[in-house]
């Protein structure tokens, strides 16, 4: 079965129906997923698209924004001698002084699994205390809420990381200069939360909503969509992914949610907090929170570096060039801030790509 | 992060991207003062060295570490690499493989059926491509203080006229002698923490006989073999080099479905992967398809195609033209690609 | 974040599936997924968990709302033409 959809003509067409109705003082969509931005860049959409339409990331890559305190918290475990399972994409994200891969040498333990199932498997065969750097949002939760609900073994624990992306876009439009004029909502958190939550948001604040699928032509299609809403001041939610994303959701995956975290305040990086965006352990499965287990109290750090323009990187009020340190102090190589770490972050791509690169 | 004196050395500094570009760049090339014996020397960071005037020819010499887990995979095994991996460092260069030596470096511990099965691989990729081993050297380390083994192989060819990884010319093709991708992602099965399966195979092989081929077929200007880093890194490398852009076109590049497949589940791109049996070769216009048919009748070089060209157009830079019709950079992996859920 | 690809299943083993994806198989737990599945179905697979059962018509479906979108603006245009 074809799951692919890149053709050219196509992706022309759609051009055709942005370039319809981008309004002459320009346009400015975020959207909301590291996945998202790899397809974006990885197929030069950007390059394709008009002048004027401009395309953000906001807040909705783990590797971005997860708390320094958590990965800081990882750190000292894994000194204590605990074995800490984390995706691949945290090894090179930095905390206040470490990354999880500059353990190494001290001969700290990080393994790299590919699924929270990998992690459990692990506790079972080894005696020490494994755990589990639970980062992600609302597609990544359930997969965690899934093993602590089927009782895993006494050392597994986790570190709870997982945030909520619909408060986060809230947040984002209480900014007074956030200039968002759209959103293409995430694709695979929408295949769980369904579209429904996102409709308080189209309508509070006037912004049409698209959820979008991951192949080039999903994209064009969202970008299309939210384009003609605007134009046409029709600030609706639609559903541009419907081969992956019912309007209700994913039942079953919520209802492990809910049977495991309960929804508090999200300490975001480079944000801060948002009402209502983390989940926490519910009391009956609070055993398996490896800060209280290990009485770990990491303090509540710098989500903020100094100098750093993360904060409205990530909020889709700078480019990553009006920053003091990017390119200079802080690079792929040596990245200072969250945001230059891993392919899909905006910095990154902007220093390896040049943001919109007139090619 | 980067104070004097407390820098250590990370396993991505070997991972063949920036980070080893900067290890290379600021701490082998500037403490080293004697760096060349004729026109190619260490500073040109090619494949490998030349030594001019060899009975009117030039000698082409090279050396590589190898080591790689599992010792034995899918395709190939540690002794097939270190066979093919200096052999092609040649072959790229346009030279005609001499002789290699071998020096091999094991724990102790090592069972020795398991040294012969390397040995009796090594033996057969030799076989493969021409070439005798000519001299060697073995050390025992102490369990532990190795991982199981080491090999290093040095090499020595003859060119008539060597093929530097920068000498063509705007205009020229940029072609690929088969599948991108293959060994790599065959081979990140293996790594710890990933629990998928497939059947696919790396492609290790040497490719002496068919760069000969090609080299014979038509005007072969550049010609270099993408191991780490893949296929990103060695274009990037060339671009670089010849202050010259290169264009290719992504629906063009020969791919695999497994290797698409494994790329799809843990996003890592197969431009980025190693390949330990494939080379990039930019032929002249005239003569490209000419070097690309005689590719195709060999069974290494059965999936060989034009992929793109050489350009004036942002030098130094690769630019990749997406099936969509966008265009970017292809820039050159940091290090080594980690996978990716988010 | 949230990086979720097709695979069709293979074999089911009460909780777990093995699902090929392009010639990669990866097992797959069941546990997150609402809908029943089967061999021969195609399931959105994100670190190894289905999330959803995806259908051939949907696929196609997709393709037509593309183009709807394409078609409702040729029209438009070509009004604004006349």
């Amino acid at each position: 079965m074809k799951f692919k959809f890149k053709d050219k003509e196509r992706a022309k067409q759609l051009i055709g129906v942005i370039e319809d109705y981008v309004p002459d003082r320009g346009i400015k969509i975020v959207h909301v997923c590291g996945t998202h931005e790899v397809t974006i860049t990885n197929n030069g959409i950007r390059s394709l698209l008009p002048e004027g339409v401009d395309i953000r990331e906001g807040p909705g890559c783990p590797v971005c924004v997860t708390p320094t305190r958590d990965l800081d918290a990882a750190i000292k475990l894994a000194r204590k001698g605990a074995i800490i399972a984390a995706f691949g994409d945290m090894m090179n994200v930095p905390g206040t002084e470490y990354s999880l891969n500059d353990l190494g040498p001290e001969g700290a333990e990080v393994k790299m699994v590919y699924s929270v199932s990998g992690a459990v498997e692990l506790a079972r065969k080894v005696d020490s205390e494994v755990v589990f750097l639970g980062v992600g949002f609302e597609t990544t939760a359930p997969m965690t809420a899934a093993v602590l609900s089927e009782d895993p073994p006494d050392n597994f624990s986790i570190i709870p990381s997982n945030k909520l992306i619909p408060p986060a876009m809230a947040s984002l439009m209480e900014l007074p200069d956030n200039n968002v004029d759209g959103f293409i909502a995430p694709g695979h958190v929408s295949t769980i939360i369904g579209c429904r939550p996102y409709e308080p948001i189209a309508e509070k604040y006037g912004v049409p909503i698209v959820v979008g699928g991951f192949e080039p032509l999903d994209i064009l299609y969202s970008i299309a969509l939210i384009v003609k809403g605007v134009a046409t001041e029709n600030p609706s939610v639609e559903n541009g992914y419907p081969r992956a994303v019912n309007y209700d959701g994913n039942s079953r995956s919520r209802e492990l949610i809910e049977e495991v975290f309960r929804v508090e305040p999200g300490l975001w990086r480079g944000i801060g907090k948002i009402r209502d965006s983390g989940l926490g352990l519910r009391d009956e499965y609070k055993q398996y929170d490896a800060l209280a287990r290990f009485d770990v109290h990491p303090e509540e750090g710098e989500e903020v570096l100094p100098n750093c323009l993360c904060p409205q990187v990530l909020t889709a009020r700078a480019t990553p060039d009006q920053c003091g340190m990017f390119g200079e102090e802080c690079t792929p190589g040596h990245p200072y801030g969250p945001c230059m770490v891993g392919d899909e972050a905006m910095c990154n791509i902007w220093f390896k790509y040049g943001g919109r690169p007139q090619l | 992060m980067t104070a004097e004196g407390k820098e250590k050395i990370k396993v991505i500094h070997g991972a063949g991207g920036k980070a080893m570009d900067e290890l290379i760049g600021n701490h082998v090339l500037n403490t080293f003062t004697n760096k060349s014996a004729g026109k190619i020397g260490l500073d040109n960071l090619d494949d490998g060295a030349t030594i001019e005037g060899y009975a009117g020819r030039t000698l082409v010499l090279t050396t590589d570490s190898h080591v790689v887990s599992p010792l034995f995979f899918p395709g190939g095994d540690i002794g097939r690499l270190a066979v093919s991996g200096t052999v092609n460092d040649l072959a790229v260069m346009g030279a005609d493989p001499l002789a290699l030596t071998s020096s091999i470096i094991v724990e102790e511990g090592l069972e020795m059926n398991v040294l012969d099965r390397i040995f009796q691989s090594m033996e057969e990729t030799c076989r493969e491509a021409g070439m005798p081993i000519i001299t060697g050297d073995t050390k025992v380390m102490e369990r532990g203080n190795i991982d199981r083994i080491a090999i290093n192989t040095a090499g020595v060819g003859v060119a008539d006229e060597p093929v530097p990884d920068s000498g063509f010319s705007p205009g020229d093709k940029i072609i690929v002698t088969g599948t991108i991708g293959d060994h790599g992602m065959a081979l990140i099965q293996f790594r710890e923490g990933l629990t998928f399966k497939t059947k696919l195979k790396s492609d290790t092989a040497p490719l002496n006989h068919l760069l000969k081929i090609a080299r014979d077929a038509g005007d072969v200007t550049g010609m270099k073999d993408p191991t780490r880093g893949g296929l990103a890194a060695g274009l990037n490398e060339m671009a670089d080099k010849s202050h010259l852009g290169l264009t290719i076109h992504e629906g063009k590049i020969p791919i695999k479905d497994p290797v698409m497949g494994v790329s799809d589940l843990i996003g890592i791109s197969p431009y980025n992967v190693a390949n330990e049996g494939k080379a990039i070769i930019m032929a002249s216009p005239g003569t490209a398809e000419d070097v690309v048919g005689a590719l195709r009748d060999n069974p290494l070089g059965k999936d060989a195609k034009i992929i793109g060209e050489v350009t004036e157009e942002r030098p130094g830079k690769v630019i990749l033209e997406t099936e969509v019709g966008g265009r970017r950079f292809l820039d050159a992996p940091l290090g080594d690609p980690v996978p990716r859920i988010c | 974040m949230c990086l979720a690809i097709p695979g069709e299943v293979l074999t089911i083993d009460d909780n777990l599936a093995t699902v090929d994806i392009n010639g990669v198989e990866q097992e797959v737990r069941l546990d997150t997924l609402p809908e029943e599945a089967d061999k021969g179905d195609y399931l959105l697979v994100h670190t190894g968990f289905a999330i959803k059962k995806l259908s051939p018509e949907e696929a196609k479906e997709t393709l037509d709302l593309f183009d709807e979108l394409i078609e409702i603006n040729r029209e438009m245009d070509e009004e604004s033409e006349v």
